[in-house]
């Protein structure tokens, strides 16, 4: 194993935890289509029953999302999170209230009401997916920042990474000196409709109502048709467009058609992306249009992970700067010049090797919990 | 950089870390207590340990959600708050909270699930084996979140790497199993015990005093007391392996610990002591108002280095220097070791300007300048001793309230075990009324030790390695003070929410469901 190798393959868990993420975010999605979908007080708890036993898997797979990352691309950890303060922090104020909410939502003496929790999760399900597809899509059109590592003994000056707006993560949202936000924003929206459209699916999978499984199925029509007019420009336009490259000597070009290039490159991504785009059509035809299958969940499911994997992928494989510098393109990040040690992503690539366990069990508890 | 930034950076992590904390070891401890009434029920098939089981399991939902809620704050504040943090000692760090994500959390998360819901979808032992393994999955948690604490206070199996201008692991097994981690573990864990098995005697002391579910809280209390006794005993021993520790390798911390300013042989250890809110360290003022010592000649010395004759150095000796270490070295002044910091710094600076320029000669002799001082980098960063002193005072009082309340909590749970034991405990009103008070006391202890492990630490966030002014994220002070406010806002109201929801399920009592 070569440095080199452990980079990349760390960069494909990050990848695949991020895929597995999003998909997991039909909680958020279910969240935000209570409203939509209950009417009456008993729908919505059989409807919160439902997310209430799936929450702790999104929520964990976000906060070990978060740890795996740090552990393996430190920069991009300090740089990101300590400049986009204000997008991070949304988002994770968001899950702070979720956590809570599941729980409080239906005992008695909560303080706050149950309509406010209800909210609660509402608004979970509202921003976590924006500003998560926002994150992400910087990952794309890149953030304004520069890194310096030999500030460290700087004195005056002491700060590795430096965010050089003063916006602090909001301008991905609402511009800055760039009108990049608007594709931030497109794939922003593009995974709030895809989530809902997963939620309706799951809900149409685990709950035996009729009333719900009919809304849901208009849900997953209404939120799959706006999550395709989204996805399908955005992804026309990221492989259209230019993408910073790590070049031999350490510096950071701009190509054109950089994502095109890469994906063209890689046979294997080709068709993962293929049955992926496959799997999700497949899934959104059986939620939509048929009226006895409950199984578009899975299709969806599996589609969504494996489209968000080669999306991510792309971002950092074949010398991509998976987290462009609109400042100074040579401050950009690349899995090469970001990553942890190679002892540590070596030790690390050890621990990871539990992973399929993890999975085994979680998918024996979660087909036993749904019987 | 900003005074302020990083003062409102501390604040921020200080409120969410000590939120976070109020319902951490109540999940450990309650947890632990839950999984053995449950293995009672299935051994003994008695329905009323099943009830029990459920009830404490009732509570322990409500305060797993908001330590949840809680705790992912904190792991994304590492980047959010102290981005320089998080890219140099990241390598290092960032392995543990990894590591706690896909061994810990997961097995938590899947089967808390089950615990909850899976009462009639499992078998009685599935049941039960999920309930040892979310505790285990909660333990495992708090295990690696600790090892990386651990590694702040005692930074090893690390090398520092000019090249990327940063520490990198090199050990692995050093991080994880260090004296100091393997310490903290336990005493943290161990402590947590006590804290659930209070808050199950604290509660049935309520119940007692109300005159109602008495053979309910006999047997909750049969079960908590020997948890308590058992944690209390262990949290004393692995506290005393603390203080070595301390004494070993933050040899400033112990002496805010203990308000000893000039340090000596055979030092005593102050029991309790009022400090001189106006005391400098330059100054020759007494550091007391009043202090009376264990009578015990040399205690300090002997809890710290096992030897009654051993130097405990005070605030102003590690200034000094100059005193004999317990590796047999002398001490370096503060002043001496500023000046290999700023060296330090100095042939990094050096290091990375003949990187850019190809100078292999230059990279070499820096390198080694570099190795030869790199113990001592952090001082660099410091102007003044004053900046390498802890607050004294907090970590003074904290210190002996914990020990204190440690020693009350030993006598506690062996009187509440003796008389429950002896089934007199529901007519003797005046513990009842002792049991309830000591809820907030095992909360004071457990939320002291904390106060001391990281409040002592100061300045550093890394021991003699990173400042906390240099580990901050260059972010506007009003927004760290607004995100400051905001979780002030929102943890305390869905704290208040926690409490009113517990007293409530607590007034119901065990039968309320089947009601």
């Amino acid at each position: 194993m070569d440095y080199t190798f452990l980079q990349n393959y760390w960069w494909f868990l990050i990848s695949l935890l991020g895929a597995l993420l999003v998909f997991l975010m039909f909680v958020q999605g279910g969240q935000s289509l209570v409203y939509s979908v209950g009417k009456e007080d008993s729908e919505f708890k059989l409807l919160l029953g439902s997310l209430a036993r799936k929450w702790e898997w999104t929520f964990t797979t976000l906060v070990t999302f978060g740890g795996a990352f740090f552990a393996s691309f430190p920069l991009f950890y300090s740089t990101s999170f300590g400049g986009a303060y204000w997008v991070w922090m949304i988002i994770l104020f968001s899950f702070i209230v979720q956590a809570v909410s599941f729980e409080f939502i239906y005992k008695k003496n909560n303080l706050l009401g149950n309509a406010t929790y209800k909210f609660f999760l509402f608004y979970n399900g509202l921003i976590a997916p924006i500003f998560i597809g926002v994150a992400v899509s910087t990952f794309f059109f890149g953030a304004e920042f520069v890194v310096d590592k030999s500030n460290i003994a700087n004195i005056g000056n002491p700060v590795i990474s430096q965010w050089t707006t003063a916006w602090h993560g909001i301008e991905a949202v609402w511009g800055g000196t760039t009108t990049f936000h608007l594709w931030n924003l497109v794939l922003g929206l593009a995974v709030f409709f895809l989530v809902r459209m997963l939620g309706a699916l799951y809900f149409i999978n685990n709950i035996a109502h009729e009333k719900i499984s009919e809304r849901s199925r208009r849900q997953v029509l209404i939120n799959g048709v706006a999550f395709l007019l989204l996805f399908v420009p955005y992804l026309v336009k990221l492989l259209v467009k230019d993408g910073w490259t790590e070049q031999a000597d350490g510096t950071i070009t701009v190509v054109a058609y950089k994502y095109l290039h890469s994906l063209l490159n890689n046979w294997l991504l080709i068709l993962i992306l293929l049955i992926g785009v496959a799997g999700v059509l497949y899934g959104f035809v059986c939620g939509a249009l048929c009226l006895t299958s409950r199984r578009g969940i899975w299709f969806a499911g599996i589609g969504v992970v494996l489209v968000v994997l080669v999306l991510l992928m792309l971002a950092g494989i074949d010398g991509s700067a998976y987290y462009p510098s609109l400042t100074d393109a040579n401050s950009s990040l690349t899995v090469h010049n970001s990553s942890s040690s190679m002892f540590t992503l070596k030790t690390m690539s050890i621990v990871s090797l539990i992973i399929p366990f993890v999975f085994a069990y979680i998918w024996a508890v979660w087909r036993k919990m749904d019987k | 950089m900003d005074l302020s930034l990083i003062d409102w950076s501390r604040a921020q992590f200080a409120l969410t870390a000590m939120f976070h904390w109020l319902f951490v070891p109540l999940t450990l401890g309650l947890g632990l207590i839950m999984a053995i009434y449950e293995t009672i029920y299935v051994r003994t098939g008695d329905e009323k340990w099943k009830k029990l089981t459920k009830f404490w399991m009732k509570l322990f939902g409500v305060n797993f959600a908001i330590g949840v809620a809680t705790g992912i704050i904190l792991e994304f504040e590492f980047g959010t708050n102290w981005s320089n943090y998080s890219y140099f000692v990241g390598d290092i760090f960032g392995a543990p909270l990894a590591i706690e994500g896909i061994l810990a959390f997961f097995l938590e998360a899947t089967f808390i699930g089950v615990m909850y819901f899976g009462w009639e979808k499992f078998g009685k032992r599935f049941h039960l084996a999920s309930t040892w393994l979310a505790v285990i999955g909660a333990t495992l948690s708090a295990w690696w979140i600790l090892v990386a604490n651990a590694w702040m206070q005692y930074p090893a199996g690390m090398d520092f790497n000019p090249d990327t201008a940063r520490n990198e692991l090199t050990d692995f097994m050093a991080v994880a199993f260090s004296p100091v981690a393997i310490n903290k573990i336990f005493h943290t864990v161990t402590s947590s015990w006590v804290l659930g098995a209070a808050f199950v005697v604290g509660i049935c002391g309520w119940y007692l005093l109300k005159r109602r579910e008495l053979e309910f809280s006999r047997r909750s209390i049969k079960v908590a007391a020997i948890v308590g006794i058992v944690g209390v005993l262990l949290a004393a021993h692995t506290g005393h392996g603390s203080a070595q520790k301390v004494a070993k390798h933050q040899p400033m911390k112990l002496a805010a610990m203990e308000g000893l300013y000039r340090g000596g042989s055979q030092a005593d250890l102050v029991a309790i002591g009022v400090l001189r809110p106006d005391k400098q360290y330059d100054d020759e003022k007494d550091p007391f108002l009043f202090k009376i010592d264990v009578p015990l000649k040399g205690f300090l010395s002997w809890v710290s280095f096992g030897s009654a004759d051993a130097f405990v150095p005070g605030i102003n000796d590690i200034i000094e220097g100059g005193y004999p270490m317990h590796d047999g070295s002398t001490a370096l002044s503060f002043d001496e070791r500023v000046e290999r910091g700023k060296t330090a710094q100095q042939a990094l600076r050096d290091y990375r300007k003949a990187m850019k320029e190809n100078d292999e000669a230059s990279k070499i002799a820096n390198k080694t300048l570099l190795d030869e001082n790199m113990n001592h980098f952090g001082y660099g960063f410091l102007k003044d001793a004053k900046e390498s002193i802890p607050p004294v005072g907090i970590t003074f009082y904290s210190f002996h309230i914990m020990v204190l309340l440690g020693m009350y909590f030993i006598a506690f749970f062996v009187i509440i075990w003796f008389f429950n034991h002896k089934d007199m405990l529901s007519k003797m009103r005046w513990i009842q009324f002792i049991a309830v008070v000591s809820i907030p006391l095992a909360y004071i202890t457990s939320e002291a030790g904390w106060v001391i492990a990281e409040v002592g630490r100061q300045p550093w966030t890394i021991q003699d390695v990173l400042p906390a002014s240099y580990s901050v994220s260059n972010i506007p002070t009003a927004s760290v003070k607004t995100t400051f406010f905001v979780f002030l806002a929102v943890f305390t109201a869905l704290f208040i929410a926690e409490i009113k929801i517990m007293l409530r399920a607590i007034k119901n009592g065990p039968s309320y469901d089947e009601n």
